[in-house]
């Protein structure tokens, strides 16, 4: 029972009709996590309630009950969003022994609808950075070779998919966290627009921009999760109460007619040629299949990681400030005033790349900076959503590449923020504006490695968003199994 | 615009970070750099430009969620001390405010 092959809608329907046991798919991606520790994709495995919640589906399956919609779908949480009793670290040794006493909503509603929760995966420290490198418990690998990274924030949650240790994964992201290393792993990677996935239960990071959304091995499968986790919380006050669509009955139809912009500033220095080729050989195959293809100026974009950088930071240095040893955590032993109680525990709890954010965050907000800094980036970052709402008068959804270059090699951009903070350069956009965006992967560089192209969408339209992705998948024919599993059966 | 090791020092005495001197010497080298990259901003004029704040500003035609203003029951105190560090009979226990 290879994971990789399996759609979550078949697995369902092959535990109906008692062909295969959700015990037994359960076991199967365990023993893969196991197979595959040196990876590193999961801080936590939750093997135990898992099996228990496979062990009902079976029951209910074998009295004809009918199935939920993910019924035996296993799929793994980025460790920022809390489960109930089950250790959440947001990858930071601060948070090393907490165990959260409410469970996120979008966990909620995956185990209302019969998924099966695997674990935790690990992520860079509270979700800041592109490679999850700055994990406490250590770097993420990529399956596709080993001595890259796998992208990030989320790298453990493509992981877990890309090698077949879940179906399925929940991701956040705030300036590209599901996207990239869905595109440097190979997998589907959806961001939906901000506000269609409640946030509740998610260790915010940057407030504005956060967004959770799935990875899963084919659009399908990311369409049938999103049907799952849409939709308004009020847990969440900014989770919307735009309709949602039916994401899975969307992705039927063509693409004819589709208008596809292709915004130039996107394609100019500082893009891998590779990486070039793939994504403009992915354009033409929509345009094959019916798409008009159009030319599209989104002008702003060169200023889209200075406005990301002060705006994520500045949120940050806020969200983060909770972290203080009071009520949750690590707290430093020898200090004497609560001040240095403070101080000491945030400095030893922390790591580089988070307390650099919260430096940053600090300053762009601090009296005399306040208005140069935080003032005019949510003046250029209203700019960059004019930019796309323009841009979408003139086309449907936007295709860019996911990713300046494919998976790089672990410790390469380390001692350089500036240098790593370029590698979301092709989606942080989508967070500022607050539209949907979706990797799909479109081949292989010369040297094996996954290529992602994106697609962008307008608010809250993630129906044609996915219909377009699933029509190119299809065309595309990628298989997103790497070799290491492949030959492994 | 360059930050000078004083900026770091005050800016780690707002965030509540006690940082090594290793660390003040290489985030006011990183941040200033990092804050060269950001000063490409000042090439756009924005004077007219209204401040985009949040998401649910941007297409005008979004509502969020909102509940009833209804009391609900809420995590209650054993809970809420449960993961920390140092707690005592409900409450949470910190070394003491002033002095020292």
């Amino acid at each position: 029972m290879e994971l990789k092959h399996l759609s979550v809608a078949s697995l369902r329907n092959l535990i109906a009709s008692r062909e295969v046991t959700a015990v037994e798919v359960c076991r199967n991606a365990l023993g893969r996590i196991e197979e595959l520790s040196e990876l590193n994709a999961f801080i936590t495995t939750t093997a135990e309630p898992a099996l228990a919640s496979a062990e009902q589906l079976d029951r209910a399956a074998e009295k004809g009950e009918p199935l939920p919609k993910l019924a035996g779908a296993i799929i793994a949480i980025k460790d920022n969003m809390v489960m109930r009793g089950v250790r959440t670290t947001a990858g930071s040794r601060i948070l090393f022994n907490y165990k959260p006493p409410y469970t996120a909503t979008a966990i909620e509603r995956l185990q209302a609808a019969g998924a099966i929760i695997i674990g935790k995966t690990n992520c860079d420290e509270f979700a800041m950075g592109s490679s999850t490198e700055n994990s406490a418990y250590g770097p993420v690998r990529n399956p596709w070779d080993p001595a890259r990274v796998p992208g990030g924030s989320s790298g453990g949650s493509a992981v877990a998919v890309a090698a077949g240790m879940a179906m399925g994964a929940l991701g956040s992201d705030t300036g590209g966290s599901i996207r990239q290393p869905a595109s440097l792993c190979g997998v589907v990677g959806l961001k939906p627009t901000y506000g269609r996935v409640s946030r509740y239960g998610l260790i915010a990071f940057g407030s504005s921009l956060d967004q959770i959304g799935p990875f899963a091995n084919s659009v399908e499968d990311a369409a049938a999760i999103l049907d799952v986790i849409a939709g308004r919380d009020v847990n969440d006050s900014t989770s919307s109460n735009a309709e949602v669509d039916d994401y899975s009955a969307a992705l039927t139809g063509d693409v004819r007619g589709l208008r596809v912009g292709v915004p130039r500033e996107y394609y100019g220095e500082g893009l891998d040629p590779e990486v070039k080729e793939k994504t403009e050989a992915a354009i033409k195959r929509l345009e094959e299949m019916g798409a008009k293809i159009v030319d599209v100026s989104l002008p702003h974009t060169e200023y889209a990681v200075p406005v990301y950088y002060l705006i994520a930071t500045a949120e940050a240095s806020a969200n983060l400030a909770r972290f203080d040893g009071v009520r949750y955590g690590f707290r430093a032993e020898d200090a004497g005033t609560l001040k240095e109680m403070y101080s000491r525990t945030r400095e030893h709890g922390f790591g580089a790349e988070v307390k650099r954010r919260i430096m940053l965050g600090t300053y762009a907000l601090s009296a005399g900076y306040y208005d140069a800094y935080y003032g005019k980036a949510q003046k250029v970052r209203a700019l960059i959503e004019r930019d796309f709402r323009n841009a979408f008068g003139s086309c449907d959804v936007i295709a860019t590449p996911t990713a300046p270059t494919p998976a790089f090699k672990l410790g390469e951009k380390a001692d350089n923020p500036l240098e790593m903070y370029l590698s979301d350069i092709y989606t942080i956009t989508a967070n500022l504006a607050g539209i949907p965006g979706i990797s799909l992967p479109c081949g292989l560089s010369s040297n094996g490695l996954p290529i992602g192209v994106q697609l962008i969408g307008r608010q809250f339209d993630e129906a044609t968003l996915l219909r377009a992705a699933r029509n190119l998948e299809q065309a595309l024919g990628f298989d997103s199994t790497p070799a290491a599993i492949r030959n492994n059966g | 615009m360059p930050i000078s090791k004083a900026d770091v020092e005050k800016i780690a005495e707002l965030a509540r970070l006690e940082l090594t001197s290793e660390e003040t010497e290489s985030f006011t080298e990183q941040l200033s750099s990092i804050l060269e990259h950001i000063d490409k901003l000042n090439e756009l004029e924005t004077a007219d430009v209204e401040p985009m704040s949040h998401c649910s500003t941007a297409g005008g035609d979004t509502e969020y969620a909102r509940r009833d203003d209804v009391t609900r029951p809420s995590l209650g105190q054993r809970l809420a001390v449960e993961n920390a560090p140092d707690a005592e009979a409900g409450y949470f226990k910190v070394p003491r405010v002033i002095g020292g």
